[in-house]
């Protein structure tokens, strides 16, 4: 077994160490996060006042889903399954993920599917611009040619996570050192595991409805078109088939990190472990029968509109115990609030307002006025980035000292959360208002009584956007001039295997199982 | 730079302005005001439902909201580390595990029941009074009022506001891209259904204060139905991603008095028979140009320019099409270039004004053909003779 | 050890590789004709069922039900295309017959396909048609007109609150999809 990294752009490209797997995930997803944010800036520039200043609807409605998949598929999925790669192999004991090839294959099919996405912006026709959620016919018939490049590109992204999400429970499942039984299994391995069930479940359906629309857009078939028998709609009850479980694939493994976090600066054990494993596998299991709640406007029988009504609400009911759990850990622990805490804690207030817009809109009566304006806007960027993206900030700031044995700044830490969390509440809460009062989604322009809360919408934005160009100095700054941090156990209260390796790990860990306790 | 003073103060004072808002809300203003914050309760019995159902759902969120907001920052307030006290290890309860999962079922149950009879009232469409079918376009509206005897009253509904509004160059009006050349127009008190599909891509027609979303799809009919008790010019647009000019497909719904509702089909029903009538007269080609130009600010501007000079269209100012051959024009007008964003006008315009509007292209911007089309030869074209 | 191992996680990426074809395969052979059989039972989009057999049921005179009738066309679809009626009264159990008016004003040969619709979707599983144009695609030459026929029935199980049903045609243009000899063979 070879004993450190190769040298060079070759241990890059062929390693197998799930640490560098982890780590290329890690620069990748932020690389995206920045385009994706770049794309993001261009729409709030555009919003900043009504008429049309910067760009012309047609790139404007590229802005919108380039922003929507970059967001979803290239920055969220790829910087949880970097977590996975460097945390859960740690997490278990085990020395390396199971199918240490394969992972290499599953993060090399990224950035080249993503370069093929992104060129599409400079050729003609221009790139996608049906949305994120490239409802047919607008994707199919009316669709720009790029929808080819689009669609092949969806296969492979679905592709990656397919093999990282089996890597994921094969080692999980066949890996764990021995006495790690399941319910001893930290918080963050079982949210990804049931996670990884999600994906194997749903991306194949999405490869399937990408592959429809290519059979409907190249060989004539017509799954989407009434003229041919086909039907619309049915495309969105397949989208939303994967577009559900989709969305909790997107927010179990923030609700790990959390239940790793809030512990650990509590210095107190996670309050109902056993409930939170039920609790989120329940939320798994909801996420498959409550897929219509995104299509109450689309004229479904009153039954089915009910039936999905009701499974809807249901969820808030594990989510609620998840989030009382964690403030019954923190109640009478002991309390500090280092970085990562205030991003979890900032975590547990703004996903729950999230929650809260997301009962409300799962009322069927109440979403005829909320679909498709910025209401639901305002609910997914509260779920999405006070969601993933906090928790994702919080876990990079939680295991940077361990992973490069050096400590960020606190100071600096700190101050990016508030400055993120200032700005992204200017942004995303008048969101809230200017969707109550009437206005649509997805549009470039807007009329004159949506002015002022888009103003301020667009500076929060701005100001959002730079905390995160504060953060990446802030990362840079600890791999280049961090102070060592000379211990194992970097934080306090925090319990687990991975702290007890040395900050920076070895190259290879557990190669001979640890003690479990 | 005044304007944008003001706007900067009142950015400034916005926590004030929204507080002041939100005391305010429950009263239906016609024109929503600036800084409106919260659903409007509308001006139909549904919307007040709705409305009612929004702000119970909205009360019970605040109240547990703030109970567990807080518990938690009293949490972060008295549980901080200090020396004279070690965390506790408690870890786990199974009482306050099903506590937690029980309350919260209780109170979605309490919330599912004005939830479900708002739902089956919106599903009640018997029982209306008229009927009409309203069909998406990129990127307009068609209202079509079903005649049980006799022909369908029709007409598109198109964005008003100009380009040069759009683009910043003039000061933008009042009702900046939620106006239309021909609203739709109820009577008030009368229950109207409408029947809602698609001639493209999917579309939403959404009114807030009606209270009405539903999608139009293509292929397939949708109903909705309101019931307005208030007079009133009502706005909304459209709510479903339709491509580029998905932000300028408004809506204006006109609710007015049942006579005067009256008045106006029975106008628009004899419009339709003018036209017929038009199609037999020959017009002059002053005539022909002065409808012409008019029909081609609303129609044909906002693609081929102001002077003819293209855009998103092609030039029309010494185009080979408008200085060739008249079958030609016409068939381009009538029919469309398919894959472009040149539509088919022959169902949307009618024959007069398709013939005025070739007409006015053939002899404007410099092109001076001096001939002219008339209606009976658009008739004559479209026979496919 | 090392062996047993390797062998478990053959065995488990075996499992999740047959989850993920199965998946993959879930939506073309169950998710789709589950939905076009949920449309039909449903009325989901107000799909209306396949030709109806006639069984003589009776007629139930005690109610009449309004049924309308609205004919639009698809974009690019050029043909004129109205019901020869508006509205019809009709009593459940009555077959009943009625045409929509279709002309071809191109010179060109047009094939268009009709798709029905019926609101409220509720009533779809109620309304039978014996016959309709709406079956077959329709040829019609450059510049000929037709009269397309229609028989219906409204089952007498029809829900007493139902009043008012409404059948929408939308036209759409199918030439190309079609082997256009079709057209001129006729």
């Amino acid at each position: 077994m070879a004993h450190g990294p190769a040298k060079g752009l070759s241990r890059w490209l062929l390693t197998t160490n799930h640490k560098d797997i982890g780590t290329l995930y890690l620069w990748f997803s932020f690389t995206m996060f920045l385009l994706g944010g770049f794309f993001a800036m261009i729409i709030r520039a555009e919003l900043f006042q009504p008429g049309l200043q910067l760009v012309e609807p047609e790139f404007f409605n590229q802005m919108t889903t380039m922003h929507g998949l970059v967001m979803v598929f290239g920055a969220i999925m790829p910087s949880f399954v970097g977590l996975a790669n460097w945390m859960i192999p740690m997490m278990i004991g085990a020395p390396d993920m199971a199918l240490p090839r394969m992972n290499n294959w599953s993060f090399w099919i990224l950035p080249p599917t993503f370069l093929m996405l992104a060129s599409t912006l400079f050729m003609e026709g221009g790139a996608p611009n049906f949305g994120w959620t490239f409802y047919a016919p607008l994707s199919t018939t009316y669709a720009p040619s790029t929808v080819t490049y689009f669609i092949f590109g969806v296969h492979l992204m679905g592709l990656s996570s397919i093999m990282g999400s089996i890597n994921i429970i094969a080692t999980v499942v066949n890996m764990r050192a021995p006495g790690m039984t399941y319910m001893k299994m930290p918080m963050f391995v079982w949210t990804w595991l049931i996670t990884a069930f999600l994906l194997v479940a749903v991306m194949p359906v999405l490869a399937g409805l990408v592959t429809m629309m290519l059979m409907d857009v190249h060989f004539g078939t017509s799954f989407f078109s009434a003229a041919g028998g086909g039907d619309p709609v049915l495309f969105q009850h397949i989208f939303w088939f994967f577009g559900h479980p989709e969305v909790y694939i997107i927010i179990l493994p923030g609700f790990g990190v959390v239940s790793q976090i809030i512990p650990t600066f509590s210095r107190k054990p996670l309050f109902g472990y056993d409930s939170m494993v039920y609790a989120t596998a329940s939320i798994a299991f909801l996420s498959f029968i409550v897929w219509a709640h995104h299509m109450y406007t689309v004229g479904m029988p009153i039954a089915g509109e009910l039936f999905f009504m009701y499974a809807t609400m249901l969820i808030a009911v594990p989510t609620g115990v998840k989030v009382f759990n964690w403030i019954t850990t923190m109640w009478r622990g002991s309390l500090t609030f280092e970085t990562p805490m205030l991003f979890a804690i900032g975590f547990v207030f703004l996903f729950t307002i999230g929650g809260f817009t997301g009962v409300m809109l799962a009322l069927a009566p109440a979403d005829f006025q909320y679909h498709d304006s910025y209401f639901v806007v305002a609910h997914f960027h509260y779920v999405m980035v006070a969601g993933a993206v906090f928790s994702m900030t919080a876990a990079v700031y939680y295991w940077l000292p361990k992973w490069t044995g050096k400590m960020y700044n606190e100071s600096m830490g700190k101050a990016q959360f508030w400055v993120s969390f200032v700005g992204f509440n200017l942004t995303f809460f008048p969101q809230h208002f200017v969707g109550l009062a009437g206005m649509p989604r997805r549009i470039p322009d807007y009329a004159l009584q949506f002015t002022d809360f888009n103003m301020m919408s667009s500076i929060g934005a701005f100001i959002y956007g730079a905390s995160q160009l504060f953060f990446l100095f802030n990362v840079i700054r600890t791999i280049i001039a961090g102070e060592p941090v000379n211990r194992d156990k970097v934080w306090e209260g925090a319990e687990g295997l991975e702290w007890t390796v040395s900050s920076p790990p070895p190259y290879h860990t557990f190669t001979t199982p640890p003690p479990v306790k | 730079m005044h304007s944008q003073a003001k706007r900067l103060l009142k950015l400034a004072l916005s926590p004030v302005l929204l507080l002041l808002s939100f005391l305010s809300t429950g009263v239906w203003a016609e024109e929503a005001p600036r800084w409106q914050v919260n659903m409007s309760p509308g001006v139909t019995e549904v919307g007040a439902k709705i409305y009612d159902l929004h702000m119970t759902v909205i009360w019970i969120c605040v109240v547990i909201g703030v109970v567990v907001f807080a518990i938690m920052f009293y949490s972060i307030l008295a549980h901080r580390k200090s020396p004279d006290r070690e965390p506790a290890q408690f870890h786990e309860s199974t009482t306050v595990e099903i506590a937690w999962t029980v309350i919260p079922f209780i109170i979605l149950v309490v919330m599912a029941f004005p939830a479900t009879t708002t739902l089956i009232d919106i599903y009640n469409t018997d029982d209306a009074e008229m009927d009409i079918l309203i069909t998406g376009y990129q990127w307009k509206w068609k209202y079509e009022y079903i005649n049980p005897e006799g022909e369908n009253v029709k007409f598109f509904s198109n964005l008003r506001t100009g380009k040069t509004e759009i683009y910043n160059e003039d000061d933008k009006g009042e009702h900046y891209l939620l106006e239309v050349d021909e609203p739709m127009v109820i009577p008030v008190n009368t229950k109207v259904r409408f029947l809602v599909t698609a001639n493209d891509v999917i579309h939403s027609w959404w009114v807030p204060a009606l209270a009405v979303k539903k999608d139009a799809i293509p292929g397939f009919i949708n109903e909705a139905w309101t019931e307005v008790n208030q007079l009133g010019v009502y706005r909304g647009q459209c709510a479903e991603l339709c491509g580029r000019d998905h932000g300028f497909m408004p809506i204006v719904v006109n609710v007015v008095e049942r006579e005067e509702y009256d008045n106006w089909l029975a106008e628009k029903a004899a419009d339709a028979v003018k036209i017929k009538e038009l199609m037999a007269q020959e017009f002059t080609l002053d005539e022909l140009a002065a409808r012409g130009k008019d029909v081609y600010m609303r129609s044909c501007v906002a693609c081929h320019g102001v002077n003819g000079e293209g855009g998103v269209g092609k030039a029309i100012a010494g185009s080979a099409v408008a200085t060739g051959d008249i079958a030609t024009h016409l068939e381009i007008t009538i029919n469309g270039v398919p894959g472009t964003a040149m539509q088919a006008f022959g169902g949307q315009l009618n024959d007069v004004d398709l013939a005025a509007v070739v007409t006015y292209q053939r002899n404007a911007f410099g092109n001076n053909m001096g001939d002219k089309v008339q209606p009976i030869d658009v008739y004559q074209f479209k026979q496919g003779q | 050890m090392a062996n047993t191992a390797d062998s478990n996680v053959t065995k488990t990426v075996g499992k999740l590789l047959a989850v993920v074809v199965g998946m993959f395969a879930f939506v073309f052979v169950v998710m789709v004709p589950l939905y076009d059989v949920l449309c039909e039972q449903l009325g989901l989009n107000g799909k209306t069922g396949g030709r109806y057999e006639y069984v003589e049921a009776g007629v139930d005179s005690s109610r009449e039900i309004k049924v309308q009738f609205v004919a639009s066309n698809n974009e690019g679809m050029p043909w004129e295309f109205r019901p020869t009626v508006t509205m019809i009264k009709v009593n459940p159990g009555a077959a009943t017959d009625t045409v929509f008016y279709a002309k071809n004003p191109q010179p060109e040969n047009m094939v268009a396909q009709a798709v029905p619709s019926i609101s409220p979707s509720r009533a779809a599983e109620y309304f039978h048609k014996t016959e309709c144009f709406c079956f077959n695609q329709q040829p019609l030459a450059g510049g000929e007109e037709t009269e397309m026929a229609l028989q219906f029935i409204v089952d007498q199980d029809l829900p007493a609150d139902i009043k008012t049903i409404t059948l929408s045609y939308t036209l759409f243009d199918v030439t190309d999809r079609v082997d256009s000899d079709a057209v001129v063979s006729r």
